[in-house]
């Protein structure tokens, strides 16, 4: 268990500033488990196991509850059987009480594991003769914790006693020594108090119990309410001091440790995508780390819904499971709008991999949203939660409470794992960047889309404000919302700035233009060249003629002269033979 | 309970014939209020029911499970069960005037 560690690492802490190393390590106080989520966390453990503790409260705080869910997970998990004495409600009456919470009381106590004893105290039914003590008491509840070994013992509201007998004293010293012999007995009793005006309770019992008081506090802001625990004292034990939000819900009582004091959760170097390739080029190339925080804001209709629906359409495709919160829109709208930029989420619904949770912030107070999302979320694991917007969260709760519930939620989500993304809406100033809900130093990632109004047209510029643990692109991106799905064009900067939408075009067109032009001259330089080289080529030709011709003219007197002289020749030696035959 | 108030004083100087007084008397062993309760409780009786009342002392230790019953809570108890309306007084029974008040005695 956590708690442990943690209880072993304060001790070692003190060890290690006390001036005395000799002496012997401390027993841990023995804690009973109250088997009430969230509570056996702030309490290291439960309960001070064998000692009384106050649970005061005013009324429907949730004192009754909180002390039967005590006595009935002691009996059914923790194999303690507990008596419970109610001087308000009678046996009958807690049963159907806590039936609702699919406790059957009546069954517990057939099993021997928990028996009710409903102490009837009326005041105008007695008179006081002299001298008494609460002996009737006593026995009454020895013989109660004797007959089913009981280990846990619940007192709701003894102070009923001070309205049904009169005689303080007795009844102070008498309380005084019910919880020593309470202590004695070594049972884990829990006493309940209504509130006082000035003191923890109305009769000063948190005089009697000095080892574990617990506040129980249900308070109503804007007609919200919101139910708030708070360990006002635990001797001996580290303890929670905050206040922590608590729950009354069909699963009973549980308890919401803000931050869960731990800031520990294992970290994943493993990124995933963010569904828009060029935003997952801006962030280092390969989108977000596993596991992160994700702000998506912006002003009205900058598309942060479209950016988160287009996350949760890459997560689904790769086979991983989403669920989508959504505050402002019903899940069919949503599906709908989507499918208008070519993101069909209605498959990934019906292949089960996409869940949406939709509800007005208003439905519920905080605490009651971030239950609903920590058990959606248990009940269904997923990789990837968003959360759309987080700024109508603001209505039902103020800023630091929506930081809170935030804080707690990322905690939560960040240890199993899960990639959140919210988006949040930023008012229409464009120079704060601040979110309203000051989450931005939350977050690991803060994508800010922002309308960029030029040439009387307004387009959206899209900035990674900040990247925890990945080098991220300084630039801003023209974010484009196409039937196609979501694109980023790289912005161009012209003399008077960024240019953005049909002045971005006007660019585009001027360049291709250029290039046309640049293209056409070059072609026409080729073309000339090529003239050049034909005319020379056929200089050339012409020349080789000439040669050739001449060639032939010198090669032709050659021919004849060598001809004449073969003639003559033979002419010679013909009159020569003619010579010789006249002779 | 106010039913019974508006009873006692209806039969409060009547009906002789329900006079007799059924008392049970709870204590916790032998512990001093007990002791003191059982005297008190005995004189006064006598004094003043003479022949007309049946008490019954019950130590609760030696049956436990009463405890419950009889929803005790402060011992020593004095349950008076006729006539009726029924009566509980605690302490020692030192106080004599509530006693009777609480017997329904204090007129006589």
């Amino acid at each position: 268990m956590p708690q442990e560690s943690i209880n072993k690492d304060n001790q070692e802490l003190t060890m290690s500033l006390e001036p005395s190393e000799s002496r012997k390590q401390p027993i841990t106080l023995p804690k009973s488990g109250t088997g009430i989520r969230g509570l056996d966390e702030i309490t290291a453990g439960g309960l001070p196991a064998g000692r009384p503790t106050l649970i005061c409260g005013a009324a429907g705080s949730g004192k009754t509850l909180f002390s039967m869910e005590f006595l009935v997970h002691g009996a059914t998990q923790f194999n303690e059987p507990g008596v419970f004495m109610a001087f308000e409600e009678k046996a009958e009456e807690l049963a159907v009480n806590v039936a609702s919470l699919g406790f059957d009381l009546n069954e517990l106590q057939r099993e021997g594991k928990i028996r009710i004893d409903h102490v009837h105290v009326e005041r105008s039914e007695i008179e006081e003769t002299g001298e008494y003590n609460l002996d009737g008491l006593f026995i009454r509840l020895a013989y109660a914790i004797d007959s089913i070994g009981a280990k846990r013992v619940v007192l709701d509201t003894i102070e009923s006693l001070f309205a049904g007998l009169t005689n303080q004293a007795v009844l102070r010293s008498e309380l005084r020594r019910l919880f020593e012999w309470l202590k004695e007995k070594g049972v884990t009793t829990i006493i309940t108090g209504e509130k006082g005006e000035a003191s923890l309770t109305r009769q000063g019992l948190e005089e009697y119990v000095s080892d574990c008081v617990i506040l129980l506090d249900h308070r109503v802001e804007n007609k919200i309410s919101t139910r708030i625990l708070r360990i006002v004292k635990y001797r001996g034990s580290i303890h929670g001091t905050n206040e922590y939000p608590f729950l009354i819900d069909e699963e009973g009582i549980s308890v919401l440790p803000v931050t869960s004091l731990q800031l520990n959760h294992s970290v994943s170097s493993e990124r995933m995508s963010s569904g828009i390739p060029a935003l997952d080029k801006m962030l280092g190339g390969e989108g977000f780390f596993r596991a992160s925080s994700i702000l998506v804001s912006g002003t009205a209709g900058t598309g942060k819904t479209s950016i988160a629906g287009s996350f949760v359409d890459k997560t689904c495709s790769d086979g991983k499971r989403a669920i989508y919160f959504a505050f402002e829109e019903s899940p069919r709208q949503i599906v709908r709008n989507m499918q208008s930029i070519n993101i069909d989420l209605q498959s990934h619904i019906d292949a089960g991999l996409l869940q949406f949770s939709a509800a007005r912030p208003t439905l519920n107070g905080l605490e009651m949203h971030l239950l609903n999302i920590v058990k959606l979320v248990e009940k269904f694991n997923p990789s990837v939660v968003v959360l759309d917007p987080i700024s109508n969260l603001i209505t039902v709760g103020s800023n630091s409470e929506v930081k809170s519930v935030l804080t707690r939620l990322i905690d939560f989500l960040q240890g199993l794992g899960i990639t959140v993304m919210f988006t949040a809406l930023t008012l229409n100033d464009n120079r704060t960047e601040q979110t309203d809900d000051g989450v931005s130093s939350l977050v690991d990632v803060w994508i800010l889309v922002r309308d960029i109004e030029s040439n009387g047209e307004r387009n959206r510029g899209l900035y990674v404000m900040k990247s925890r643990g990945m080098k991220h692109s300084n630039q801003v991106r023209e974010f484009v919302i196409t039937d196609q799905g979501l694109k980023l064009v790289e912005v161009f900067l012209g003399p008077e700035g960024v240019l953005t939408g049909s002045a971005r075009e006007t660019q585009q067109l001027l360049e291709k233009t250029s290039e046309a032009l640049r293209d056409h001259a070059v072609s026409r330089k080729d073309r000339e060249i090529e003239r050049k080289r034909f005319v020379l080529e056929s200089k050339i030709a012409s020349l080789k003629e000439e040669f050739e011709s001449l060639q032939e003219e010198l090669n032709k007197s050659y021919i004849e002269d060598e001809l004449k002289k073969s003639i003559m020749d033979d002419n010679r030696r013909e009159l020569t033979r003619k010579r010789d035959d006249l002779l | 309970m106010l039913e019974g108030i508006h009873q006692n004083q209806d039969w409060d100087d009547s009906d002789e014939a329900d006079n007799h007084f059924e008392l049970s008397l709870y204590i916790a062993g032998a512990s001093s209020n007990s002791i003191r309760a059982v005297a008190n409780l005995r004189e006064i009786c006598e004094q003043h029911l003479k022949d007309r009342y049946t008490l019954r002392v019950i130590d609760v230790h030696q049956e436990k499970s009463l405890a419950s019953r009889e929803q005790l809570v402060a011992l020593p108890l004095l349950v008076k069960s006729r006539p009726y309306p029924e009566r509980r007084m605690i302490g020692d029974m030192s106080d004599t005037q509530k006693v009777l008040k609480g017997l329904g005695l204090s007129g006589e």
